[in-house]
C-alpha cells in the first residue's frame, strides 16, 4: 500500500507543477495585462449572439488569433488583422480562440464585413454570396413569411437561394449573432504590441485608417 | 516579465534539487533493483513461456504442472470472475457510446463536403453534430472502456479479488447519466464552448463522482494486494486515476479563466485527457497484453519505470503547443514545445518494450486478435507521438496549425493507438468474464481490416489534405475559396474512411452482443485468426 500511495502522491504532485506553469502562472501573468482603451464590452444582444456562436459551434471551424506576420504571414496579408494580444479577450468568457480554419479567421469579421445584411443574408445561405462555400446554412435561424409586419428584419435572398414566394425575415436571435459578428472588430493599436514597426506597419491594416485618432 | 522569468528559475532551481534528492534516495533503497524478477510478477507460477491468448480455463494452454500452480491458475479465475459485473457495465456502456459517437462523426464528416445534408435542424447543425462525437468517444468509448479494462485488470495485477466492485457499478450508472445529459446539452446548444469542456459545468460533477467511484475499488484492492511488487501496467492506470479527476475538476472550474489564459487553462486541459488520462491506460493495457500472450516478460523492467516518469513530467505541460502564434506569453509556448520534443524519450521507452518484446514473435500476429490490435495501437502510439513532437516545432506548427493535419493526427493517436488497444483488450477479456469463446472467427477479422482499412484512408487522406492546405493558408496569393476547394477531395475520402470504421464498429458491437447473449455455439476452440492452434510461443 506504501508503494501504491507513493506512485499516486508523487503523480499528483508532477500534475501540481504543471498546473503551475501551465494554468496559475499564465494566469497571474495575462490578468495583470492591460485592457486596449478602444475595446468595448460587448452590448447584451451582442453577447446574446455570442451564445449563439458558441451554441452553434462556429468556433470548430474558425478562429480568433490573427498570428505575428514574421511568423506566420498570410494571416495579416489576407487581411485577417494585426496579431491579437491578450488585452484583446478581456471580455471573453469563454474564450474562442479556436484551432480550425476550415473558414478565415474572424478576429476582424465586423471590419471586413461591416453590412448587417451581408451577414444576414450569409448566414441563410453562405451559397448565396460566396459560391462554392462548403459552410452550412442556418435557416432555422430565419422565418419565412408571406408578408412581412412592421419592424421585420427582411433579408433580400436572391434567387434561386431564397423561397418562391414570401420574404426571408431575421429572427432576433438571427439578428444578435449578426450584431456580436460587426462586434468583432480589433482594428484598434494593440497598447502591449512592440512599438519598434510602428512607424511603418500599423496603418498597412487593409481597411482602417480613418480609425486614427 | 521580470518576476515570471525570476519563477521560472526558482522553480527549475527547486525541481532540479528534488529530482536530484529523489534519484539519492531511490538508490539508496534499492529502487533500481526489481529488474527482471519485477517484468515477471504478471505470470502465475510456471506460466512464463505459455502464451494466454484467447481462452476459457478448459483450453489454456497452461493449467500447471504442480498442484500449485494449478491453484495458481485457479486463483486468477475467481479474480477475474470478482470483476465481471464491474467490467461487463463499462464494456457494454463503451460498446455503445462508440457506435452513437462514429454515427455523429460520419455525420459531420458528411456535412463537411455536403453543407446542406441535416442543415435544416438546429439540433442536427454541424457545430453540435461535431461536439457530441468528441465528447461521445472520448468520455463514452475510450474513457469507459479504458475504466472497464482498468476494472479487469486490477484484480489480476494485485493477484486477489476485486474488492468494493459495486461502487465501480454504480460510478458507472453516474457516468451514463452524465454522458445522456451533457450529449443532451450540446445538442440543445447549451454547450460551455470550449473544445473537450462542452458539457455543461453542473453535468461535470457526476463525472467526477462517476469516477471518483472507481477509485474506490482500485484502493480497496490495491490493500489487499497480494503481490509483492506493482508491476508497471498498475502505475500507469493508478496514476492515470488520480490524475483525471484533478484535471477535469480544475479545467471545469466555472467563471474562473477569463479570455486567453481560459485558453491555456482549455488547451492544458485538452492534452492532458490525451496524455495523463487515455494515453496511460493504452499504454498500461499494452504492457500487460503483450508479454501476457507471448509469454514472454518485457525486455527491459527499469526503462518501464523511467518511461512512465518521464511521461508523468513532460506530457502534462505539452498542451500549450496548441497555441502556437496565439495572443499568449512567448515563455509559455517554449515551455510547452520543448516539454513536446522532450516526450520522445518515454514514447521511445516505451517503443523499445513493446517492439523489442515482439521481436521474434510477429508469427503470433497471424492468430491472435488481441495481439495484433494491441500490438498495431503500440505502433501507432509510437508514429502518432513521435509525429506530435514534430508538430509542436515551429517550423511545422506553422503550417499544420488550423488545419485537417490536426485532425488526422488526433485519430491516429486516439483511434490508431488507443481504441485498437481497447479493441484487442476487448477481444482479451470477453471470453473470460463469459466463459464462451466468440462465435465468428471470420467477424473478427472483418472488424479488423473494415478498422484498419478505414483508419489509414482517414489520416492518409487528412495529412496529406491538411499539409496542403496549410501551405497554402501561408501564401496570401492564393484566394480562401480555392483552398476550400483544394480540400474537398481530402474531406471525401475522409467521409469513406469513416463510413468503413462505423461499419467495423456495428460488426464488433453485433459480435459483443452476441458474447453476451452467448450466442453461437460452444467452440472447442480459442478463436483465432487462423483456424488452427498453434503453440508456438518462445
Amino acid at each position: 500500500m506504501k508503494r501504491a500511495l507513493a506512485i499516486m502522491v508523487g503523480a499528483a504532485l508532477i500534475l501540481l507543477l504543471a498546473t503551475l506553469t501551465l494554468v496559475a502562472m499564465p494566469y497571474l501573468q495575462m490578468s495583470a495585462e492591460q485592457v486596449p482603451p478602444d475595446l468595448k464590452p460587448y452590448t447584451e444582444q451582442q453577447q446574446r449572439g455570442r451564445q449563439l456562436y458558441i451554441a452553434n459551434g462556429c468556433v470548430y471551424c474558425h478562429s480568433q488569433q490573427p498570428r505575428d506576420p514574421g511568423f506566420a504571414p498570410g494571416d495579416k496579408e489576407r487581411g485577417w488583422g494585426r496579431p491579437s494580444v491578450p488585452g484583446d479577450y478581456a471580455y471573453d468568457q469563454p474564450h474562442l480562440l479556436g484551432t480550425m480554419r476550415t473558414g478565415p479567421d474572424l478576429f476582424n469579421i465586423g471590419a471586413r464585413q461591416p453590412s448587417i445584411d451581408w451577414q444576414l443574408m450569409h448566414l441563410y445561405n453562405p451559397r448565396a454570396v460566396i459560391k462554392g462555400s462548403i459552410m452550412p446554412s442556418y435557416p432555422f435561424l430565419f422565418r419565412h413569411v408571406d408578408e412581412p409586419v412592421e419592424g421585420d428584419k427582411v433579408v433580400n435572398v436572391p434567387p434561386p437561394y431564397g423561397p418562391e414566394s414570401g420574404k426571408i425575415v431575421a429572427t432576433d436571435d438571427a439578428l444578435a449573432l449578426a450584431e456580436y459578428l460587426l462586434a468583432l472588430d480589433h482594428t484598434y493599436p494593440a497598447p502591449t504590441l512592440p512599438k519598434v514597426p510602428a512607424k511603418a506597419s500599423p496603418k498597412s491594416d487593409e481597411s482602417k485608417e480613418q480609425r486614427a485618432p | 516579465m521580470t518576476p515570471t522569468i525570476a519563477i521560472l528559475l526558482i522553480i527549475t532551481f527547486v525541481l532540479s534539487t528534488v529530482g536530484l534528492l529523489l534519484l539519492i534516495w531511490s538508490i539508496a533503497n534499492n529502487q533500481f533493483s526489481h529488474g527482471q524478477a519485477a517484468a515477471r510478477t504478471i505470470f502465475s507460477p510456471g506460466e512464463e513461456g505459455h502464451s494466454e491468448d484467447p481462452a476459457r480455463p478448459a483450453d489454456q494452454p497452461f493449467t500447471g504442472d504442480t498442484s500449485e500452480q494449478a491453484a495458481a491458475i485457479k486463483a486468477r479465475w475467481t479474480a477475474d470472475q470478482s470483476s465481471r459485473t464491474a467490467v461487463l457495465t463499462w464494456l457494454s456502456s463503451s460498446v455503445f457510446w462508440l457506435l452513437l459517437g462514429s454515427l455523429f462523426g460520419l455525420t459531420s464528416s458528411i456535412k463537411m463536403h455536403l453543407p446542406e445534408f441535416l442543415a435544416a435542424s438546429e439540433f442536427l447543425t454541424f457545430g453540435r453534430v461535431r461536439p457530441v462525437h468528441l465528447n461521445a468517444v472520448t468520455y463514452g468509448w475510450a474513457s469507459m472502456a479504458g475504466i472497464g479494462v482498468a476494472l479487469f485488470l486490477i484484480p489480476r495485477l494485485f493477484k486477489t479479488s476485486l474488492a468494493g466492485g459495486k461502487y465501480a457499478v454504480l460510478g458507472g450508472f453516474i457516468w451514463n447519466i452524465g454522458l445522456v445529459l451533457g450529449l443532451s446539452a450540446i445538442t440543445l446548444g447549451l454547450s460551455d464552448g470550449e473544445e473537450w469542456l462542452e458539457f455543461p459545468w453542473q453535468v461535470d460533477v457526476l463525472f467526477v463522482v462517476g469516477g471518483a467511484m472507481c477509485a474506490i475499488p482500485l484502493l480497496l484492492t490495491a490493500a489487499n494486494r497480494q503481490v509483492e511488487h506493482l508491476y508497471v501496467t498498475s502505475w500507469y492506470l493508478m496514476a492515470a486515476l488520480v490524475w483525471f479527476p484533478i484535471l477535469f475538476l480544475i479545467a471545469n472550474l466555472p467563471y474562473t479563466f477569463p479570455g486567453a489564459s481560459g485558453a491555456t487553462v482549455n488547451w492544458w486541459f485538452a492534452h492532458n485527457v490525451l496524455g495523463l488520462w487515455v494515453t496511460p491506460i493504452g499504454i498500461g493495457i499494452a504492457y500487460y497484453m503483450i508479454p501476457k500472450i507471448l509469454g514472454k516478460p518485457i525486455i527491459s523492467y527499469q526503462l518501464s519505470l523511467i518511461g512512465f516518469w518521464s511521461l508523468a513530467l513532460f506530457y502534462s505541460q505539452v498542451g500549450i503547443h496548441h497555441l502556437i502564434g496565439g495572443p499568449i506569453p512567448t515563455w509559455l509556448v517554449t515551455l510547452s514545445i520543448v516539454h513536446s520534443v522532450m516526450m520522445s524519450i518515454p514514447v521511445i521507452t516505451v517503443a523499445i518494450n513493446h517492439h523489442g518484446t515482439m521481436i521474434g514473435n510477429f508469427g503470433r500476429l497471424k492468430d491472435s486478435p488481441t495481439l495484433r490490435f494491441v500490438w498495431i495501437g503500440a505502433l501507432m502510439y509510437t508514429v502518432s507521438s513521435l509525429q506530435g513532437s514534430m508538430e509542436a516545432l515551429r517550423s511545422i506548427n506553422v503550417i499544420t496549425h488550423f488545419t485537417h493535419y490536426t485532425v488526422g493526427h488526433a485519430h491516429l493517436g486516439m483511434y490508431a493507438f488507443l481504441s485498437f488497444i481497447l479493441f484487442g483488450a476487448v477481444y482479451f477479456i470477453m471470453p473470460r468474464l463469459t466463459n464462451w469463446e466468440w462465435p465468428w472467427r471470420r467477424l473478427i477479422s472483418l472488424h479488423f481490416w473494415l478498422v484498419s482499412i478505414g483508419i489509414l484512408i482517414y489520416v492518409v487522406s487528412l495529412t496529406v489534405g491538411g499539409w496542403k492546405q496549410g501551405l497554402a493558408l501561408l501564401d496570401a496569393e492564393m484566394p480562401f475559396m480555392d483552398i476550400v476547394r483544394m480540400t474537398l477531395p481530402a474531406l471525401q475520402a475522409r467521409t469513406v474512411g469513416g463510413a468503413l470504421m462505423t461499419l467495423g464498429h456495428l460488426v464488433f458491437a453485433f459480435h459483443f452482443i452476441a458474447m453476451l447473449m452467448r450466442r453461437g455455439t460452444a467452440t472447442e476452440q480459442p478463436t483465432l485468426f487462423r483456424p488452427v492452434v498453434k503453440e508456438n510461443a518462445q
